[in-house]
């Protein structure tokens, strides 16, 4: 059958790139494909928030005012510091996991060990900032009305500080609602927590307090808040608004669209997740590297694959940095 | 195995004598850039608060910066700079190209929705 044989005699040269022209394997190949991917996904979503955010570019929230929070630091102003630090963490995290490649380049056991577990160390703390931010992000801080229009009307003093809603609401004892439960009542209605205040009642320190004006969210050309005057602020509360906001969830947001909260726990959960599942997937490699599984094999290639993973996610939250912290 | 690195990074003008001392050097770098993004951030300068292509000087620097940050991020911790022309190229290139596509749309779209509250009747402020 000498015949039917094909034989180009290809072997070896085939193309200016030889049989192997990328001269990587193929689970690193793969890898880079898969993180390919995985960039457009984070792409769309944050395309997504810019889309949003052009469409109210006029009214969008200033993240220095939504991010001030520092652990345990009661009531100082720190604006960003707390999310340098979590990104400083997440480059740091990065640096020990090339570290631990070049060691495995090396077939160091010991060093890659020792990297590995503070890679993850890194990624922990990452996780747990994340779950910090949020938590303060959901408690929220000052409050704020909510109008009819779905507009976010918040409160300052003549100077421009903020005012908190517990500062100058005041309470009416008579006035208690409380909370539907489904075994008090219609069974198939459920209702969220109420604010700790009504509208009326926020009205009514409004009033009672010369000093506080409300500020909405329209931005000025100086790309700060527009305050409105004593006699608007309260013509505003009392023909507009409708609902006492506290924090931060899927439906209102204290800190005004409500799309910049969706969209923060949108990309910062997915990001998380990611981290999250980064962690998971170094501690199995971690126990490889202890069991030996790669020095028998002779190769630490694996660390280098997950490695490829791991610094994507700290090149994805470089960039949820700038365009959610920063621009 | 490839062991071979190349090390040096700013086209040469900073040169490693090992792998391990070129990570410490991008982490340096890297720092430095996100204390310089951080200090903006916070400070907010005045004189970058001008429009450049319709969007503010500040923002403009954060952005480049941002992609600096990540350039060195791929090249150096993903060892791209040591990969061959073709992966490099089919990876950077093919997410560059769709990623500028989709923003250009969607910011476009946008403007043009911001535009039509704007203009188009739509009452917003109740």
């Amino acid at each position: 059958m000498s015949t039917t044989v094909v034989n180009a005699e290809t072997e070896g040269k085939a193309w200016g790139g030889g049989n192997q022209p990328l001269k990587a394997s193929y689970g690193k190949m793969m890898m880079w494909f898969f993180i390919v991917s995985d960039a457009l996904t984070f792409s769309g979503f944050l395309a997504a928030y810019g889309f949003s955010r052009f469409k109210f570019i006029d009214a969008w929230p200033i993240a220095d005012e939504v991010f001030t929070h520092f652990p345990f630091l009661h009531g100082v102003d720190a604006p960003m510091y707390y999310v340098a630090f979590m990104t400083f963490v997440l480059i740091m995290s990065s640096v020990t996991m090339v570290l631990a490649v070049d060691a495995g380049h090396h077939l160091n056991k010991g060093k890659v060990t020792i990297y590995m577990f503070l890679t993850i160390l890194g990624g922990l703390i990452f996780v747990g900032s994340q779950a910090w931010e949020w938590n303060t992000f959901i408690k929220g801080d000052y409050g704020a009305v909510q109008t009819k229009g779905g507009n976010i009307l918040q409160f300052v003093d003549t100077d421009g500080h903020r005012v908190a809603l517990r500062d100058f609401a005041v309470v009416d004892e008579h006035a208690d609602r409380t909370q539907h439960e489904s075994k008090s009542g219609l069974w198939f209605v459920s209702e969220g927590t109420l604010p700790t205040y009504t509208v009326d009642e926020v009205l009514h320190g409004l009033e009672a307090n010369e000093h506080v004006l409300v500020r909405t969210q329209t931005l000025t050309a100086e790309g700060e808040k527009t305050v409105l005057s004593r006699a608007e602020s309260i013509k505003q509360i009392k023909n507009n608004g409708t609902l006492v906001v506290e924090g931060a969830n899927l439906h209102v947001n204290e800190y005004g669209s409500p799309l910049f909260a969706d969209f923060f726990f949108f990309i910062t959960g997915f990001h998380g997740f990611h981290v999250f599942s980064g962690v998971l997937i170094n501690i199995i490699i971690f126990f490889n590297v202890v069991l030996g599984t790669y020095e028998r094999r002779g190769s630490y290639e694996m660390v280098e694959k997950v490695g490829l993973y791991w610094h994507f996610v700290d090149l994805v939250w470089v960039f949820v940095f700038t365009f959610f912290y920063l621009v | 195995m490839a062991h071979e690195h190349k090390l040096e990074i700013f086209r040469g003008l900073w040169k490693f004598k090992s792998n391990t001392q070129k990570i410490w050097g991008v982490l340096i770098f890297l720092t430095i850039v996100t204390i310089i993004e951080v200090a903006l951030g916070i400070l907010k300068p005045e004189a970058l608060m001008g429009k450049v292509l319709g969007m503010k000087a500040l923002n403009w620097i954060f952005i480049i910066l941002t992609i600096v940050k990540a350039y060195y991020i791929t090249w150096d911790f993903m060892h791209m700079r040591d990969e061959t022309k073709g992966l490099r190229r089919m990876v950077v290139w093919t997410a560059i190209f769709l990623i500028l596509y989709l923003i250009f749309i969607l910011l476009q779209e946008g403007g043009y929705v911001f535009d039509v509250y704007d203009n188009g009747y739509i009452k917003r402020d109740f």
